[in-house]
């Protein structure tokens, strides 16, 4: 990626990848070949692929490590259920889209509230203000109610009657969550955002800004004496990924019919972490494919019930184990060499 | 005036069981640069193990005490050979993600042995509760306890680390591996010892923490885990005075906010408080400064 065109090319292989899977996957659903429990995982995928991307922007592309990215997908899961279910006149599609782009902002809102005293920080210490960041956020959504009459919006922090609601719904009930919400999300909607993510962060890797982002993370000091406002940059790239996170977080919500604050809390912030670091920090194309296998994974160990999530956390660690074996890595990267030597000109992308 | 008192004396408590458990994360943290996420789930077993201890096999609670602390120390170590030694020169990611991964194989594993149906934990402590002030002032008797455990780990471990060839060895790792390693220490083995004595200590912690909040699942110890680490970094991670001081004085802002704001919303101020000392003091209170080098 060290000249432009090999990035482009690499920008247009993921693009393609994503977009062969996409429709290959619709093919099959179209037909009915695709089982129930594949069909009800494809937007969860969607999500997770885009919060893996939007978090690696941040732990791999910044280098900052972010322990409350759900705290984001939460805000934006929220304020898309608001959007959504208060404007029920409007078309689904529009109230989707509108959803998706409503919680992308408030995320990015919140993104500019947590960014300015945590990229202060550094290390581990910056590390545990964004996981304090997530549980504040969650437990304020705990707390949170709203509902919706003909006078419009009402919010409280303390109860469903402190609403004072006038034969309106409650859409937000603290604890409870969100109850009834309208389950408007599509796959062919997750797939159109996650080629808009993939678009905006790939583009911001290889531009000026994305360069400048790379130098704070390689070296903040030299960065800095050559005149890179770190700031700056630091707080756009935590913004943009606080944003994207909302954004995947309204399409989330509205895949299904209630959802609980519970569900954002510090376990998912880590799941999304695991997709980032399996996948290769910076590595965008490995998030993507981590997130997919990952999110299949649990779902596929089915069988094994109660055993499943114990094979996880056994896969995970003794793939951590070998990924960070010297011996293995040199020996699979000497096979590496060899297998290329002898199929010149074929696949080399491998 | 008595119910302010009432207050101070249980965050005190609660408190000293976040300072137990942070002493765990802060030396471990201290002695490997690692952020061991699988401390909270240490905590859980060690109850558990007492919690079978007293209630299958109906052994009294100081057998129950010391067969779980011994159990916690094994695993504990057994952990580090097995999931940690490997990466000692990994990225630090690489171990967190590890920490995750050994994290959920102990929830996972305690879901399958002891199912997810919450266990009513017997009190360690068998005492009628302290009455103080002609019955106005009423301490129970675990709260006494867990505060006079955290003080004599506290001076022990402070004995231990000052006066012991293996704590002088701990603190000389923690400063510096590779100057330790040059003077004859055994790098492995004090790290090892480390854990050692972490997991031991999370073993007392989660006895006591289900003494006082009797009910025991697989997801018992990750709040307090959490809890507990953000304590560790409140005073300053590395630092044991500082672990003892961010716990104590995290149990007493949690129970103060409890008492005196919002119940709901007291978790939203114990970290808003971690995140506005880490702005005035970024390493922590009673953390070592870092110099920057260019």
């Amino acid at each position: 990626m060290k000249n432009a065109t090999k990035g482009t090319r690499y920008n247009m292989v993921t693009y393609a990848m994503v977009t062969a899977v996409f429709l290959v996957m619709q093919g099959l659903l179209l037909a009915g070949k695709v089982s129930n429990s594949l069909a009800g995982q494809l937007i969860p995928i969607c999500v997770y692929v885009c919060m893996a991307i939007s978090l690696n922007l941040v732990v791999g592309i910044l280098g900052d490590l972010s322990l409350g990215h759900a705290g984001f997908m939460s805000v934006g899961a929220f304020t898309g259920v608001v959007v959504s279910m208060s404007l029920t006149f409007l078309p689904p599609l529009v109230r989707l889209l509108l959803a998706i782009a409503v919680g992308g902002a408030m995320a990015g809102v919140a993104g500019v509230i947590v960014g300015v005293p945590v990229l202060r920080l550094q290390g581990d210490y910056l590390a545990i203000v964004t996981l304090a960041f997530g549980e504040i956020i969650k437990n304020l959504l705990n707390n949170l109610y709203v509902g919706v009459d003909k006078k419009g919006l009402h919010f409280s922090m303390k109860d469903a009657q402190a609403l004072r609601l006038k034969d309106g719904t409650i859409l937000i009930n603290g604890p409870m969550g969100a109850p009834g919400i309208d389950k408007l999300s599509t796959f062919v909607v997750g797939f159109l955002l996650v080629l808009v993510v993939l678009t905006v962060t790939l583009n911001l890797i290889h531009s000026r800004t994305g360069r400048a982002i790379m130098a704070i993370r390689d070296n903040r000091i030299a960065a800095e004496s050559v005149g890179i406002n770190v700031t700056k940059y630091k707080l756009m790239a935590f913004v943009t990924s606080a944003a994207l996170a909302g954004m995947s977080g309204a399409l989330y919500a509205l895949n299904y019919s209630s959802i609980l604050p519970k569900k954002f809390d510090f376990n998912t912030s880590i799941l999304v972490l695991v997709f980032v670091v399996l996948g290769g920090m910076g590595n965008i194309r490995g998030s993507i494919i981590a997130a997919t296998v990952l999110t299949i994974l649990p779902e596929a160990l089915r069988g094994l019930n109660d055993y499943r999530m114990l094979i996880y956390a056994v896969v995970l660690i003794l793939v951590m184990l070998a990924t960070n074996n010297p011996i293995l890595m040199n020996n699979l990267t000497l096979l590496k060499k060899k297998l290329r030597g002898k199929g010149k000109g074929g696949a080399s992308h491998g | 005036m008595m119910n302010l008192l009432l207050n101070l004396i249980n965050g005190i408590s609660l408190g000293s069981v976040y300072a137990i458990i942070a002493l765990g994360y802060t030396m471990v943290y201290g002695i490997a640069k690692m952020l061991n996420f699988a401390h909270g789930d240490v905590i859980m077993v060690g109850a558990y193990i007492c919690y079978c201890a007293m209630s299958y096999l109906h052994l009294p609670p100081v057998v129950g005490v010391v067969m779980a602390m011994g159990v916690c120390t094994l695993l504990g170590m057994t952990i580090e050979r097995l999931a940690y030694k490997p990466l000692r020169s990994a990225p630090s990611l690489a171990v967190l993600i590890t920490a995750i991964g050994v994290s959920y194989f102990l929830q996972n594993s305690a879901l399958l042995i002891w199912k997810s149906d919450p266990k009513v934990f017997t009190s360690v402590v068998g005492l009628p509760p302290i009455t103080l002030f002609g019955g106005e002032l009423i301490i129970s008797s675990v709260t006494v306890v867990t505060v006079l455990a955290n003080i004599v780990i506290m001076l022990a471990l402070t004995t231990f680390t000052g006066k012991t060839k293996m704590g002088k060895s701990m603190r000389a790792v923690s400063e510096d591996k590779g100057a330790a390693q040059l003077m004859g220490i055994d790098v492995n083995k004090t790290i090892s010892m480390t854990f050692a004595i972490g997991s031991g200590l999370a073993a007392i912690a989660g006895v006591l923490l289900c003494s006082a909040y009797p009910t025991l699942m697989p997801t018992t110890g990750s709040m307090p885990g959490i809890k507990a680490f953000t304590a560790a970094v409140l005073g300053g991670i590395g630092s044991i005075p500082g672990a003892m001081l961010g716990g104590v004085l995290l149990g007493i802002i949690e129970i103060f906010a409890k008492a005196y704001i919002s119940t709901q919303l007291s978790d939203a101020i114990v970290f808003a408080v971690l995140i506005i000392v880490l702005l005035i003091r970024p390493t922590g209170l009673l953390g070592k400064q870092i110099r920057e080098k260019v």
